[in-house]
């Protein structure tokens, strides 16, 4: 494992930190890394609220049906992701019954990075929102406190590290994401083309010290994310014992 | 009342136009021109290759991960060593790392301009555009599920069983089969299912050290795409079935193992 990835490295230095740095900013090769992490970064925010929205009614909530809604939470981790696009090109492509035709536009990154890291809030949350004692939020609720300021004071502060550890798997997944993204965007260069696209354009194409430097400059931003993701963890360890 | 309702409908919504439609319409285009057009569609030559290569795949990777798996996270729970810190933190990496930069990765050594490239051409050994190669891919980017399942369970099983296994006489290997494996099946188990739906699925780094050679390197998920830009939409959506069937019965899995785990 650790010998491809020394090769990367070695690779995407190859002319020294000049080249490496030309090869990242070269027009289409900053244009793909920005619209990653501004897309990402996007996705992220969505889900994480939806993920927490969504974990919330799993367990607060009792409806028919309950089980199943918690089991498809586990798709996307399921589904091949070209099946993801593919699916998503479907519905909401060219041809699709519902008249949005969002195919081989940004919005359609979005969605697709959408439909992938869905899982990861709704996962980290869920088991943090059983344990919460609930004792908390009754006491705030009949000293007079409205449901919102209850969520807002009591319950999201005891699930931030959850949130953000699951926001944190979402973002290291969202900037590598490819299959899912490789058919519904149309991998229009500066414009609907991510990383992981431009990347696997530059090896078809034989550049591969160029692939190799973005592919260094990907797997920085994703490291530091799990790096985070880390450090949140510990704290949220310490601060349980 | 009214704000739970808001909330259940708000979410309901957001999985349903997410996940539900998408899926449903899948399953339409499949079928659209009945199940005979859907079955040819399904069973072209290329596609029962590419279906038998994935199967492949899975049985090469998931037990090698499986058994790599439950011993780094015997590793990571019940063994103290320097730099475990740094190994706990490696085993996460395929996780960080876009499928398409491992696929790169691998290029750069096992290919032809690669470090070993020279030294396998020599020895007849094809890494690159192979089955080789797209399996060595798949073992990479699904190597940390076993362990991240296996370990949290066998931290909560701790150690007592296992010490007084000890002190009646049973040597480690007894321990093992006889302890610590039945308590931790479901947790590893779990992790199982995960990696086998990873390899099905995967598609950026097998594509890329593929050469997406059809009839010899293609998996189902490649086909997909092939079939697709090829305007073969039936091949395509069929196949996209197909997998998704796969994934559905990963899904029915983790759901009953789960309650195994919690039983």
């Amino acid at each position: 494992m650790l010998l491809p990835l020394a090769a990367l490295v070695a690779r995407g230095f190859d002319g020294g930190l000049d080249t490496f740095w030309k090869a990242v900013t070269a027009p289409d090769a900053k244009s793909a890394l920005v619209f990653t992490i501004v897309a990402s970064i996007i996705v992220v925010l969505v889900n994480t609220v939806f993920g927490t929205l969504v974990a919330w009614v799993l367990v607060r909530d009792e409806f028919r049906g309950k089980a199943a809604v918690n089991a498809i939470i586990d798709l996307p981790f399921a589904l091949p992701t070209i099946v993801a696009g593919l699916t998503l090109l479907a519905l909401y492509g060219p041809r699709g019954p519902v008249g949005i035709d969002v195919a081989y536009t940004r919005a359609a990154v979005l969605l697709a990075l959408a439909f992938v890291t869905l899982p990861f809030v709704v996962r980290a949350v869920q088991p943090v929102l059983m344990e919460v004692d609930r004792d908390m939020e009754d006491a705030a609720a009949s000293l007079g406190a409205r449901s919102s300021t209850v969520f807002r004071r009591i319950v999201l502060p005891n699930l931030m590290p959850a949130i953000l550890a699951g926001a944190g798997l979402a973002l290291a997944r969202c900037l590598g994401e490819f299959g899912s993204v490789v058919l519904i965007s149309g991998n229009i260069p500066n414009k609907t083309e991510v990383s992981s696209v431009f990347i696997s354009k530059q090896i078809e194409g034989d550049n591969l010290t160029g692939a190799a430097a973005v592919s260094v400059a990907l797997l920085l931003l994703s490291l530091l994310m799990l790096l985070a993701v880390g450090a949140v963890q510990v704290r949220g360890a310490r601060r349980g014992k | 009342m009214g704000s739970r309702l808001g909330l259940r409908g708000l979410a309901l919504g957001y999985l349903t136009v997410l996940l539900v439609l998408p899926l449903g319409m899948v399953g339409y285009r499949t079928f659209e021109h009945g199940l005979d057009a859907a079955w040819n569609a399904a069973t072209t030559a290329d596609a029962v290759h590419a279906f038998w290569l994935t199967l492949l795949m899975v049985a090469v990777a998931v037990p090698l991960n499986t058994v790599f798996g439950v011993g780094a996270a015997l590793l990571i729970a019940r063994r103290e060593f320097r730099g475990k810190a740094m190994f706990n933190a490696l085993v996460d990496i395929p996780f960080a790392v876009s499928p398409v930069v491992v696929g790169l990765a691998l290029i750069l050594v096992y290919g032809q301009t690669g470090w070993f490239g020279k030294d396998l051409a020599g020895t007849g050994i094809q890494v690159i555009f192979n089955p080789l190669g797209m399996i060595i891919a798949s073992i990479f980017i699904s190597l940390p599920f076993v362990v991240r399942e296996t370990v949290p369970v066998l931290r909560e099983i701790g150690t007592e069983q296992e010490q007084a296994a000890e002190t009646l006489g049973a040597r480690p290997w007894q321990t093992f089969w006889r302890i610590t494996l039945p308590a931790i099946r479901w947790g590893v188990a779990y992790g199982v299912v995960l990696t086998t739906a990873r390899v099905l699925g995967e598609f950026g780094a097998v594509s890329v050290v593929s050469g997406k050679l059809v009839g010899k390197t293609e998996t189902l998920p490649l086909h997909v795409q092939a079939a697709f830009e090829d305007f073969n939409l039936a091949g395509a959506y069929s196949a996209a079935f197909v997998l998704a069937l796969m994934g559905l019965v990963a899904v029915v899995a983790m759901q009953l193992l789960k309650r195994r785990e919690l039983a």
